[in-house]
């Protein structure tokens, strides 16, 4: 342990040297989903990754000053651990099947077809986790014959989107915000109802944040005017 | 002068602490037993099979291309030669998600040699071979670079004697130059294979990420770190081990003279 303490004293020292004030920029870790809503917003720097990367970030200490995840169930997590603030529901969005354009593709049940390349995110980020909800929904066996079409698990949304407009894959389930926000290079064929999952985002101030009222002022900003605003252009349901 | 020395000193510190501390800090995190655990783990252990083989068969076709390709660089002089020999070198200062947009837009599905390829029923874009073609081009200007260098320190007269004793420049070329400069091959292998090891944005971004297919080690410490860090940790522990041999083995075969002598 206290190697460990010398190396982190010595890593202050370094980063001391950086001499960060208590100004700068509000800094805003955010699910990489909400990149052209939040681009769009602005107001703050945006860090965009999968929001379990996010989450590991902020347990390894990165401190940023707000945390807005593509569920609840990470940000619940950082709350229960005593790292974020209490979280809210500022958004919602629907996982889809994403497909190109001109593809034949017309239901889920297609992908169950020997030779259909799907992309699916991690089983760790948001879109994986939904992803996998749907599928444990199908039942067993359709599950695995769509899980034996997996070709890719991406880190993030993003990822499954670009290896889709890259032509890698036939298909791939993504937020139906993502598909929107290709303007047509894509187009999203519904989950049906009673397999699609519930996609609410969180977001939370984080315990220690460098601008906690900045971060609250975001936060509530999310869910009236201009944030709202943001949120509806890009596709997302408002609570 | 001894504010000077101290000035010196202190500059060799810091840059020591900071180059070895976050490489240390692996291990302290790391208990040694669970580092051995992590290598139970299957994920873990198809990781590091499937960069093992994908290494193994880049490093081979390196070899393979990059050896006579070297020698004629090395031998020969001609018009753009200087040119030639930076086109080769640049994936080695390119970041790697340029190199990873630089495949798809020339052999992902739809780059420019993405028709073709589909007509010959070549798929690299998610699959194994994908990885490799990722590998080759990070890797193969280490190798390259060496191995010109290696080829061109080969005394003259050791290729003169060899000729006017009746080998063919085949024959030189086998028993000659290439044992005379195996140490600077080997170093070059040694550099190379340390960054085929290494390599993850044009991996991830062209051949994607998929266990025991595409999921090469360093794609699975990055898709680990979120839910297991100390998994993560152990594995990046086993990657650190085997570049640090891969050092001493450059060390060993000379490859510093090799560099030098450029």
């Amino acid at each position: 342990m206290k190697r460990i303490a010398i190396t982190v004293a010595a890593f202050a020292a370094l980063a001391g040297c950086g001499g960060s004030g208590s100004d700068g920029p509000l800094v805003v870790s955010a699910a990489s989903s909400l990149k052209g809503a939040f681009t769009a917003l602005g107001g703050a720097r945006f860090s965009f990754a999968g929001s379990d990367q996010l989450a590991a970030q902020i347990r390894q200490g990165v401190k940023p000053d707000a945390f807005a995840s593509a569920n609840t169930k990470l940000p619940d997590a950082l709350h229960d651990e005593g790292l974020v603030e209490k979280p809210v529901v500022f958004a919602g969005n629907r996982l889809v099947l994403a497909v190109p354009a001109n593809s034949k593709i017309a239901t889920v049940g297609d992908l169950e077809q020997p030779g259909v390349k799907l992309a699916v995110g991690s089983a760790e980020v948001p879109a994986g986790s939904y992803t996998r909800e749907v599928l444990a929904r199908l039942g067993p066996a359709v599950s695995r014959r769509i899980l034996a079409n997996v070709r890719t698990a991406e880190p993030d949304v993003k990822g499954v989107v670009g290896k889709l407009t890259q032509g890698a894959v036939d298909a791939g389930f993504v937020y139906v915000t993502d598909v929107r926000a290709t303007q047509g290079a894509l187009k999203a064929i519904e989950l049906p109802a009673k397999v699609a999952p519930a996609v609410d985002y969180g977001v939370a101030v984080v315990r220690g944040a460098r601008h906690p009222e900045a971060a609250w002022k975001f936060v509530d900003g999310l869910r009236a005017g201009k944030g709202r605003q943001a949120l509806a252009d890009a596709g997302f349901t408002l609570p | 002068m001894s504010a000077f020395r101290l000035w010196i000193g202190a500059a060799l510190a810091v840059a020591l602490a900071f180059l070895t501390l976050p490489v240390l800090a692996i291990f302290l995190n790391t208990s040694p037993g669970r580092l051995l655990d992590s290598l139970d783990d299957p994920a873990a252990r198809d990781a590091l099979l499937l960069s093992l083989k994908t290494t193994t068969l880049a490093l081979a076709i390196i070899l393979a291309v990059g050896t006579p390709a070297a020698y004629l660089l090395a031998t020969r002089r001609f018009r753009g030669r200087s040119l030639v020999l930076t086109l080769v070198e640049l994936p080695l200062v390119l970041p790697p998600a340029v190199a990873g947009i630089a495949l798809l837009a020339a052999v992902g599905p739809q780059g420019i040699f993405g028709d073709a390829l589909a007509e010959a029923h070549v798929e690299l874009a998610l699959q194994r071979a994908g990885v490799v073609v990722a590998l080759v081009f990070v890797a193969a200007p280490f190798y390259l670079r060496q191995a010109v260098a290696a080829f061109a320190a080969v005394e003259p007269t050791l290729l003169q004697a060899s000729r006017t004793l009746g080998a063919s420049e085949a024959a030189t070329l086998a028993r000659v130059v290439v044992p005379t400069a195996l140490p600077g091959l080997a170093a070059g292998t040694a550099l190379a294979w340390g960054r085929a090891l290494g390599e993850f944005g044009a991996t991830l971004m062209f051949a994607g990420s998929f266990r025991g297919i595409t999921q090469t080690a360093p794609l699975a410490i990055y898709d680990d770190f979120t839910d297991d860090f100390s998994g993560a940790l152990a594995l990046s522990a086993v990657l650190v081990c085997v570049s640090a041999a891969l050092l001493i083995s450059v060390k060993l075969a000379g490859g510093e003279r090799g560099l030098a002598a450029r």
